[in-house]
């Protein structure tokens, strides 16, 4: 019985090259992430805290009614745009690197 | 019979013709790229080559489903501002799978969602609970395109019974995905994308033109705090009594979060309800909002008929391009059917006293008919345009869960588990009689859905995947210490608990109805007491996301650490496939080590 993981000594197989893979890929991930759910998660807290403030008149909108039904959109197109443009950069690197 | 002579009697030619060429146009092309679907990998996954734009229009045609076309039009006219989370979360939901899931995945490489649970864990037994859940989820997503169906066929030709619409165009969506496989659905789903923006985009901006724009509507409604509406330029017709006041609409924490509260005021005495709504109707709102947040955004990652298309992506670098404009064409569509919903609270305030197929939920195809009176057949047009729309978001949809339950059916159980060495021909059998099979139990269940509002049936399709599919795929793409048992304890007990509380809370729905559902349902009467008592487990009943993913991501945590000695003993390699670029060609490698090792 062969072990279903033959031992492989590059780097591209080691314990180090994978967990800097991962902790790159997921604080990326994470970044991005928290920028928005900071976003999305506040909305309703300042609706809750501050409804005056949110209620304010925006060209006939109120100003929650704005964010949300409006504007939300093109602030999640910009962070998955910054998240594309990072990860694709990070897999590069990462190439470079196993192969070096 | 005199059914037939009624129903040409009330039918506009314009909102027929429409339709029908729709719907001619998409049985055309699938049994057009029938012909050229021939080996069973093009009708899993199409072959594995779809480019980046055409899979983008596919996965976002199929998205955009009868809720996202009819329901959210219909729930911000009926419930205002918290309305507006579902297309905002259906979009940013995108976000999640883009950042956690879609790379990982699809360099993983495998066909469908139970594929991955096996490979990930080495367990055909996964396999098969794994398999369980796209039907489940599947089916409770199928439920509201049966409804759109029933709801658009009843709006063209009046007169007719909801449930020949659900049957009618049940059995042809059936019938196109036997014949079709995802290779056809790839082509349909992405020209039906177009279509439906192009019906609802359209249409308002026509609409809008003649009778104000999305501003001045929504100024025209009373916010809290104001004595008189803030711009007063536009028309309205009076609200009927049913109707939420403007107050209550226009702002957050309005009737759709607060019913439990008030149903449970409503069975205090009259001098105890005002102290009780200041006490709890604000909390217990946000936690209705958070819970439904978090079903939204999580479900998307684990809806089992998006996550196969991004196999359909010859790369990962072209499934994360993918993703990207995913997020634009949907976020672009998602703009528009709240100005529905808004322009026909001012303009067709009747529709709040109607039920089922007569209620709201019919707003986008009935809206544009009001300009009739002004400009004559435009109105019939545009409207003859939104009942395209319809038709092609709850096709689209349909067909695509049909075909990714019918892969699970006719892949999973028959050519894995039931039938391994059955032979392609057979497979393709299988599929058929799969895809038949499958259509007849969701038109079945459709029949039942009348009274249920369109959006938020889907929201429940959304809060089980939440707390199965998204627990399993995230946890299993980010933590290697998961093992087959934790991973398989947190999402049966978690997509469980909110299946049941989805079930439950639509029985007590269904129980309430006043026509002929609510005669079926009546013994579940008692269940809408029980909620009055405790409005606070009505809402985790009624969205039930805020616990079951925590529950499901903690049991998966703990039990795995119980279990740790059954972590895959190859899961360093599995990972590295898991993240490493794929240009580094440790896939190859990877399937080759596995054949090798599975030899002995």
């Amino acid at each position: 019985m062969s072990s279903p993981t033959p031992a492989h000594d590059d780097v591209v197989h080691s314990e180090s090259f994978l967990r800097s893979l991962m902790r790159r890929q997921l604080s990326l991930s994470i970044a991005c992430a928290g920028t928005f759910l900071v976003a999305l998660l506040g909305m309703p807290l300042l609706n809750y805290f501050a409804p005056a403030f949110m209620a304010t008149r925006v060209a006939g909108f109120t100003l929650s009614w704005l964010i949300l039904g409006v504007l939300f959109f093109p602030f999640v197109w910009i962070i998955s745009y910054v998240f594309i443009k990072r990860s694709l950069q990070l897999e590069a690197d990462e190439v470079n690197e196993a192969r070096r | 019979m005199n059914l037939p002579l009624a129903l040409i009697g009330g039918v506009d030619p314009w909102i027929f013709g429409c339709s029908f060429l729709t719907v001619a146009v998409t049985l055309w092309m699938g049994f057009r790229s029938a012909k050229t679907s021939k080996t069973a990998s093009d009708f899993f996954v199409a072959g594995r080559s779809v480019s980046v734009g055409w899979n983008a229009s596919a996965i976002s045609g199929e998205y955009l489903s009868a809720a996202s076309f009819m329901g959210v039009a219909g729930m911000v006219m009926s419930s205002g501002y918290d309305a507006l989370w579902y297309p905002v979360c259906y979009a940013c939901g995108y976000l999640f799978l883009l950042l956690f899931i879609a790379g990982p995945l699809r360099r993983f490489g495998a066909y469908t969602i139970p594929d991955f649970a096996e490979g990930r864990f080495d367990s055909p037994l996964f396999r098969k609970i794994a398999v369980c859940f796209v039907l489940f989820i599947g089916f409770f997503y199928t439920m509201p395109q049966m409804k759109g169906a029933g709801v658009t066929l009843a709006y063209i030709f009046p007169g007719l019974p909801y449930w020949v619409g659900v049957v009618v165009v049940g059995a042809v969506i059936t019938l196109n995905v036997a014949l079709g496989g995802m290779k056809g659905i790839t082509l349909v789903q992405a020209v039906q994308y177009w279509i439906k923006l192009f019906a609802i985009s359209v249409p308002v901006f026509v609409l809008m033109a003649v009778v104000g724009f999305y501003n001045t509507q929504i100024g025209a409604n009373v916010a809290p705090g104001e004595t008189a509406p803030a711009l007063s330029s536009v028309e309205r017709k009076p609200l009927v009594e049913k109707a939420p006041k403007d107050t209550a609409w226009i702002a957050p924490f309005g009737p759709l979060t607060t019913k439990a509260v008030t149903a449970a005021a409503n069975a205090l005495p009259a001098e105890q309800r005002p102290a009780f709504l200041a006490e709890h109707q604000k909390p217990y709102s946000l936690l209705y909002t958070y819970s439904l947040i978090i079903a939204l955004v999580c479900g998307t990652a684990g809806l089992p008929h998006i996550l196969v298309r991004f196999y359909t992506n010859p790369d990962g670098v072209a499934a994360k391009r993918t993703t990207m404009w995913v997020m634009i064409l949907i976020g672009v569509f998602y703009v528009f059917p709240p100005i529905f919903g808004v322009i026909g609270r001012n303009l067709l305030p009747e529709l709040y006293s109607g039920v089922g197929a007569k209620g709201t939920d019919k707003i986008v195809l009935e809206l544009p008919t009001l300009i009739s009176a002004k400009y004559g057949v435009v109105g019939s047009i545009l409207s003859g345009i939104t009942c395209a729309g319809a038709f092609a978001a709850f096709m689209s949809t349909f067909s695509g869960l049909l075909v990714s339950m019918t892969g699970a059916l006719a892949h999973d159980v028959y050519g894995r588990m039931l039938r391994p060495k059955s032979s392609p021909a057979e497979r393709m059998f299988a599929f058929k009689v799969a895809a038949v099979l499958i259509g007849g139990v969701a038109v079945t269940l459709g029949c039942f859905v009348e009274p249920l509002e369109i959006n938020f049936m889907v929201g429940q399709a959304f809060a089980i995947a939440a707390a199965s599919y998204f627990p399993l795929l995230f946890m299993s793409v980010w933590w290697r210490g998961m093992t087959m048992k934790g991973a398989a304890t947190g999402m049966l007990t978690g997509g469980l608990c909110a299946l049941g509380a989805a079930a439950l809370t639509n029985l007590g729905t269904l129980a309430l109805d006043k026509g002929p559902m609510g005669k079926i349902f009546a013994s579940f009467s008692p269940l809408n007491g029980f909620w009055a008592q405790h409005p606070l487990l009505r809402i985790l009943c009624e969205q039930p996301a805020i616990w079951t993913v925590p529950l499901a991501i903690g049991l998966m945590i703990v039990v795995s650490k119980a279990t740790s000695a059954q972590v895959p003993p190859d899961i360093r390699m599995k990972m590295l496939v898991l993240h490493a670029p794929e240009k580094l060609g440790l896939k190859q490698e990877y399937i080759q080590e596995h054949q090798a090792g599975a030899g002995h």
